[in-house]
This record gives structure tokens, C-alpha cells and sequence, in this order.
């Protein structure tokens, strides 16, 4: 009797253990192949293929796909042959760190599109800044993964000298969302949710900040697992505290339930989150409940821009299963400016990639700037791009429509 | 505004679905001694059954009608694969070492959760369940949403039905009798390999329902939501007393109504504030479960042989 009870205590704490950690990883798949060409080299690619992420990740795939496809129809780069290799991160920081291993481990890889989360960006920026490997992510939007810890205390120190990003930072985001809260929407009673992720986190302070600098109230935090999908306990502390207004510093796989099950406890209240609830799946995980709701997301929306023209013409004319979601053109942006840092790597020695042509596309990356998708691309002394637009989405009839843009200034 | 009425209820809802999936732990092991870890995802397997049904159905068919059918489609699915795992992955074990038919369990549960993400259409991130239409249901100071009402319809009569079957059917009885000693049942007659087939399909019809309330209650399901709540689930019963039918219920309830109070609660407390919220819920929950095994090694209701099945 002693033994099984011992037997049951034992695997009761593994299920405990499990739990808490929700363990997973997935083999990755290969990228595909473009042929032909005097000298081939490979543009890397993470991001969530798989997974509660992977309609964000399958776009950013099929943005920076288009993107090496279109260079080599050109013949952008005289003798180089771009090829795609796309590694699956499942949204997870161990996956990435092994991918970015795995990355720089091959040659002729010489720079690297992603990841998506901030969180697994942490974990790979050691490893290419150790190996020289260039990292442009489209979607990345911490703050300190290029201005250093201490940010927001102004002591602003760059880290990591191969890392880039064509996304706006939260510093801006979270502060841009609070004033559009209180000065446009008029809510002044506001509950904080977060994920506790790197992004979330991040996100949801610098939204605290300048609510309460701009005079509103925040009647109640809370922090959730976004595994578990109920949220019905958080949903009744949100009614009973009084809030008009949800922040929810996270992401959509649980943002969707989130929003629904706070509408379905009664509260009257919009959500208001991020660039990472800019996704038409949380309009489906949310159903009805999510009318009404708020998100912003980088830049301007690409539709909108003339510049994004060609490229929604001939997105659509790939036929991509996945649509190009919120960071499409961020992502095609990103890996364009790789192609042009390997441009400029080229033309500077005469035609031909340099035998040190990692550390000389880190250099090139600084300084070039082009007209890319959603706008002019280059970037500051941090390795942020200079272009610090946002929108403001509203979800009207189970769909997201832009309701202002601008830029935030501070 | 006191908020408790409605943690309660919140806490009791998550409960009894904690207390449905749980009861196919719990029955299993009570006759066969087997931690059927893959009972998560025949619970998974169930929700995605029901899915299948209402995407066949003619669009616009009104869920009213389509909701049995689905429950049906949605047992029929779980119970064949919860059988089938018997027959063929657990049964050739049965005379082994005890750690083999759990490591196959766990084997078995990876399989299914990846069987789902490679083959069922759309399966790589979550899919939208059908909802109950019509806004949420206010009574005095509870709220309960529309998805709810299907879990606080089914779950008891569930419970009820469970309770009847194994006290007062003959194969009931003969449950019991498999439970208390498998050799003696078989020599008075009992089909003990029956017995076995009949507790791993009554499990699985049990997840099944739980997996159409959770559909409704969550607006979605995916291939790996089972993971988690099979694990909750398999604490719940557990806690209530691994092997005793009652227990699992009353250990779906306590872990339930465990997990609402700390979300809502613990921070409250001067000096606990980092250690309340949502987030913290499991680690609350995993707490309640050692502290009652320290206490209590055969959980709140263990050791009563008698309901055993």
C-alpha cells in the first residue's frame, strides 16, 4: 500500500513539473529552394511555423519568400543567388536558440530574418552576435533587446551590434495606445493584464506609465498563464473593480478567450492591446465579444501605402495559402534590407562576397537605407528603425479597420 | 461589489470539468492500476469529434439540434480510440511491470496529440467551436455565460448517471468486484476483460462530454488542449483519491474552486501580492495537491474499497 501511494505522490509532482513547464519542440523544416545563379547564399528565417502563432509566423515566412524570390527575378545582386532557409521556432526560446545554432553552424548563410517574439529573440542575439551573423527582425518590439536593460531609466546602451529591427519598439507602442485610451476613447479606469512574457511584460508597463501620467486610474492588475484558455476567475475580478478599459499586454491565443470571457462576465469594457492582437484570429478566437475592441500595431497599415503596392500585387500573385498578417511587409522590408546590406558587401569588393562577409554585412546593415514596404528603412544608432509610425486599430463587424495614425511624441 | 458568489460558481464550472475528465483517471486505475496518461487527449480527440459532426451538418443548422449529434459523434470517437488503446497498446502489457503501460501511456498521448496536428484540416493553431447564441444569463449577483449552460446541465446528471451504474447494475457490481480483487471476480464469473473494455469507454464518453462543455465554454478547441487539462484533471482525481469514482468529482470540485480563489484572492493578502494572480493559479493548486498528500497519502475520499470502480 505504502509503494503505490509513494508511486502516485511520484508522479503527481512529474505531472506538476510538466505542467509548468509545457514542454515541446518539433523538428524543423527545410526551407525552399531557389536554383540557379553563379553564387548561392542563404538568408535564414525564424519564426513560429507551427502552432498557436503560426498564422503570424506563415506570414513573415511567405513575406521574406517573396522577398528572395523577387531579388533573384531581378537579378538584384549580380552573381548571388538568394535562397530561403525557414526554421520553425514554435514560439518557444530554447527552439530558437538551437535554430540560431543551427544558422550559424552553415556558411553560406549571411544574415537572418526574425524571430517573431521578443522572448525568443533574447535567446538568440548572444549567438549571432558571437558568430557576426546579422539578425533583422520584422516583429520583435522590447525595447531593451536593442537599447539594453536599463532603458527606461534613459541610461540607453546598445548589447548587440548584429541586431536590427524594422519594427517599432513598445517605448513608443504601449505609450501611443495609453494616450489614444484617454484622450480619444475617454476611459480613465483601467485594468492591466500581462502574460508575464518578455513582449507582454514590456508592453503592458510602458502602457502603465504614461496612463497615469496622462491622469488615469488603474483600479487592478493581474498576470495570466496564456496556456490555459480560463481566464473566467480574471474576467470576474475585472467586473467587480469597476475598469472601462482592459490593457492586456499579450498575445492573441489568449487574448481572443481573454476578451470574451471578461464580455461574457458582464463587464463593460473594450480590450486594448498591442500589435500582437492585430491578427484576424483574434477576431475568431474572440468571436462577437471582440467588436469594438483595440489594437495598435506598427506603422501604418501597408494597404494604405503606396509603396506597398508592388507588393501586395505580387503577394497575391504567388497564390500564399497564409495571408501576409500583421507583419508581412515588415518582414519582406527586413529581409530586403539584408539583400541590399549584401548589395552594398559586394559591390564594395569588386562583384565578388568577401571571405569575412558576415562582419561586413554587419557593418553595411548601419548604413543603408531604401524605400522598402512600409515606408523608408534604416536605421539609428541602436539598430531600431527610423520609422516610428503606429495605428490605432478598432475591430468593427469581425474585422479590424485602422482608425488613426500617427507617430508618438513623447 | 463582492465578488465571491460568482468566484464560487466560476470555480465550481472549471471543477466539474475538471471532475468529468477526472472520473476516466480514476476508473481506470481503480480496476486496472494504470495511470492512462493518454486520457488527456482522448478527451482532445472527443472535442474534435464533435467538430467533425458539426462541420458535416448542412450550415445553419441550429446548434440545438446539431448538440446531441455532436455529443454522440464526439463519444463515438473518444470511446473507439479510448478501446482501441486498450486492446491494443495496454492489454499486451497487462501481465508486465507496471512502468510499461504507463511510459505506452504517455507514448500514446504524444502520438494522438500529433496525429491531430498533422492530419485534422487546420488543426496547427486553435479552431472555433459553434456557440450557444444569446448573451449571458444574470442571476441576483452570478453571472453565467450561455457556453456554460451546457456544463452546469451535463455535468450533474453525468455524475448522477455514473453513480447509478456502478452501485446498482450488474455490471456495475461487476466493476466493483474487478476492482477489489480481479482473480476472485473472475472466478465467480465475472468477464473481468469486459470489465476493463467497459471502464476505459465509460471514461472516454465521460472526457467526451467534458470536451463539447469546454468547446462551448472556451469558443475553441486544439490539439493540445487536452495536455494541461488532462493533467489538472488527473490531479483532481488524485486529490479526491485515485481509484474512488466519488473522489474524482469531489477533487475536480476542490481543484476547481482552489484555482478561482487564488486567482482572485492571494494577492489580496499584505505581502503576497507577487505571489497571486492567474498566473500562479497552478502552482496554488499543486500546493493543495501536496499538502493533502502529505496529509492524507489516499486522498480526501481514498480508501473506501467499497465505492472502488
Amino acid at each position: 500500500m505504502r509503494h503505490r501511494s509513494l508511486l502516485i505522490l511520484t508522479t503527481a509532482i512529474t505531472a506538476g513539473a510538466l505542467t509548468l513547464t509545457a514542454c515541446g519542440s518539433r523538428d524543423d523544416k527545410g526551407g525552399d529552394a531557389a536554383g540557379g545563379g553563379n553564387s548561392t547564399v542563404v538568408i535564414g528565417l525564424d519564426a513560429p511555423l507551427t502552432g498557436d502563432l503560426s498564422a503570424l509566423g506563415l506570414g513573415i515566412k511567405n513575406s521574406a519568400d517573396l522577398a528572395v524570390k523577387q531579388a533573384n527575378k531581378k537579378q538584384y545582386v549580380k552573381g548571388i543567388t538568394f535562397k530561403l532557409e525557414a526554421l520553425d521556432d514554435q514560439a518557444q526560446p530554447s527552439s530558437g536558440q538551437q535554430n540560431a545554432t543551427k544558422l550559424v553552424a552553415d556558411k553560406e548563410v549571411v544574415g537572418v530574418v526574425g524571430p517573431l517574439n521578443s522572448s525568443v529573440a533574447e535567446s538568440m542575439q548572444k549567438v549571432f552576435e558571437d558568430a557576426n551573423l546579422v539578425q533583422v527582425s520584422p516583429a520583435n518590439t522590447n525595447p531593451a533587446l536593442s537599447q539594453g536593460p536599463k532603458w527606461n531609466t534613459g541610461e540607453k546602451k546598445r548589447t548587440y551590434k548584429s541586431y536590427f529591427r524594422t519594427a517599432t519598439t513598445d517605448a513608443i507602442q504601449g505609450p501611443f495606445a495609453a494616450q489614444y485610451v484617454v484622450n480619444k476613447a475617454k476611459k480613465t479606469k483601467a485594468f492591466i493584464i500581462d502574460d508575464k512574457k518578455t513582449y507582454g511584460a514590456g508592453l503592458a508597463g510602458t502602457f502603465k506609465g504614461e496612463f497615469e501620467k496622462l491622469g488615469g486610474k488603474v483600479v487592478g492588475t493581474d498576470h495570466v498563464n496564456p496556456d490555459t484558455k480560463d481566464f473566467s476567475a480574471v474576467a470576474t475580478k475585472v467586473k467587480s473593480s469597476g475598469a472601462d478599459v482592459v490593457y492586456y499586454g499579450g498575445e492573441y491565443p489568449a487574448g481572443g478567450p481573454l476578451t470574451k470571457q471578461i464580455k461574457e462576465a458582464g463587464a463593460k469594457v473594450i480590450v486594448v492591446g498591442g500589435d500582437a492582437l492585430y491578427s484576424a484570429e483574434y477576431i475568431k478566437l474572440g468571436g462577437a465579444a471582440a467588436n469594438g475592441d483595440i489594437a495598435t500595431s506598427v506603422g501604418a497599415p501597408i494597404e494604405t501605402l503606396p509603396s506597398a503596392k508592388e507588393f501586395l500585387a505580387n503577394y497575391k500573385a504567388e497564390n500564399y495559402k497564409d495571408a501576409y498578417e500583421a507583419y508581412g511587409g515588415y518582414s519582406y522590408d527586413s529581409t530586403w534590407a539584408i539583400i541590399e546590406a549584401v548589395k552594398k558587401v559586394v559591390d564594395a569588393n569588386g562583384g565578388k562576397l568577401p571571405s569575412d562577409a558576415r562582419a561586413k554585412i554587419v557593418e553595411a546593415m548601419q548604413t543603408i537605407s531604401f524605400e522598402g514596404v512600409s515606408g523608408k528603412v534604416s536605421f539609428d544608432e541602436f539598430g531600431d528603425t527610423t520609422n516610428k509610425q503606429l495605428t490605432v486599430y478598432g475591430v468593427q463587424n469581425g474585422a479590424h479597420k485602422p482608425i488613426e495614425s500617427g507617430t508618438f511624441g513623447g | 461589489m463582492n465578488e465571491l458568489p460568482q468566484q464560487l460558481v466560476n470555480g465550481l464550472l472549471l471543477g466539474s470539468m475538471y471532475g468529468l475528465v477526472a472520473v476516466g483517471y480514476t476508473m481506470v486505475y481503480g480496476i486496472v492500476q494504470l495511470i492512462n496518461f493518454a486520457h488527456g487527449e482522448i478527451f482532445m480527440t472527443g472535442g474534435f469529434g464533435a467538430l467533425t459532426v458539426w462541420l458535416m451538418l448542412p450550415g445553419g443548422t441550429s446548434l440545438w439540434v446539431a448538440l446531441p449529434l455532436m455529443i454522440i459523434g464526439a463519444i463515438l470517437v473518444a470511446t473507439t480510440i479510448a478501446v482501441g488503446a486498450e486492446r491494443f497498446a495496454y492489454r499486451p502489457l497487462r501481465g508486465g511491470p507496471k512502468l510499461a503501460p504507463l511510459i505506452t501511456a504517455i507514448g500514446l498521448s504524444l502520438a494522438l496529440q500529433q496525429a491531430v496536428w498533422a492530419w485534422y484540416p487546420e488543426a496547427k493553431s486553435a479552431r472555433t467551436f459553434p456557440q450557444i447564441p444569446g448573451g449571458p444569463i444574470e442571476l441576483g449577483p452570478i453571472t453565467i455565460g450561455t457556453g456554460d449552460v451546457f456544463l452546469v446541465i451535463a455535468a450533474p446528471i453525468c455524475m448522477a448517471f455514473l453513480a447509478f451504474f456502478v452501485m446498482r447494475t450488474r455490471i456495475g457490481r461487476g466493476m466493483q468486484a474487478t476492482a477489489q480483487d480481479p482473480d476472485t471476480a473472475r472466478l465467480m464469473g465475472v468477464n473481468t476483460d469486459r470489465i476493463i473494455v467497459i471502464a476505459f469507454a465509460l471514461g472516454a464518453s465521460f472526457a467526451a462530454v467534458g470536451a463539447v462543455a469546454y468547446g462551448l465554454k472556451y469558443g475553441q478547441i486544439d490539439y493540445k488542449m487536452g495536455f494541461l487539462l488532462g493533467l489538472k484533471a488527473f490531479t483532481a482525481a488524485v486529490l479526491g483519491g485515485i481509484g474512488n469514482i466519488y473522489g474524482a468529482m469531489i477533487g475536480g470540485l476542490v481543484l476547481g474552486i482552489a484555482e478561482t480563489m487564488a486567482t482572485a484572492y492571494i494577492n489580496h493578502i499584505p505581502g503576497m501580492q507577487q505571489l497571486g494572480g492567474q498566473s500562479w493559479a497552478d502552482v496554488w493548486a499543486f500546493v493543495l495537491l501536496i499538502v493533502v498528500l502529505l496529509l492524507r497519502p489516499q486522498g480526501l475520499l481514498g480508501e473506501r474499497v467499497a465505492d472502488r470502480a
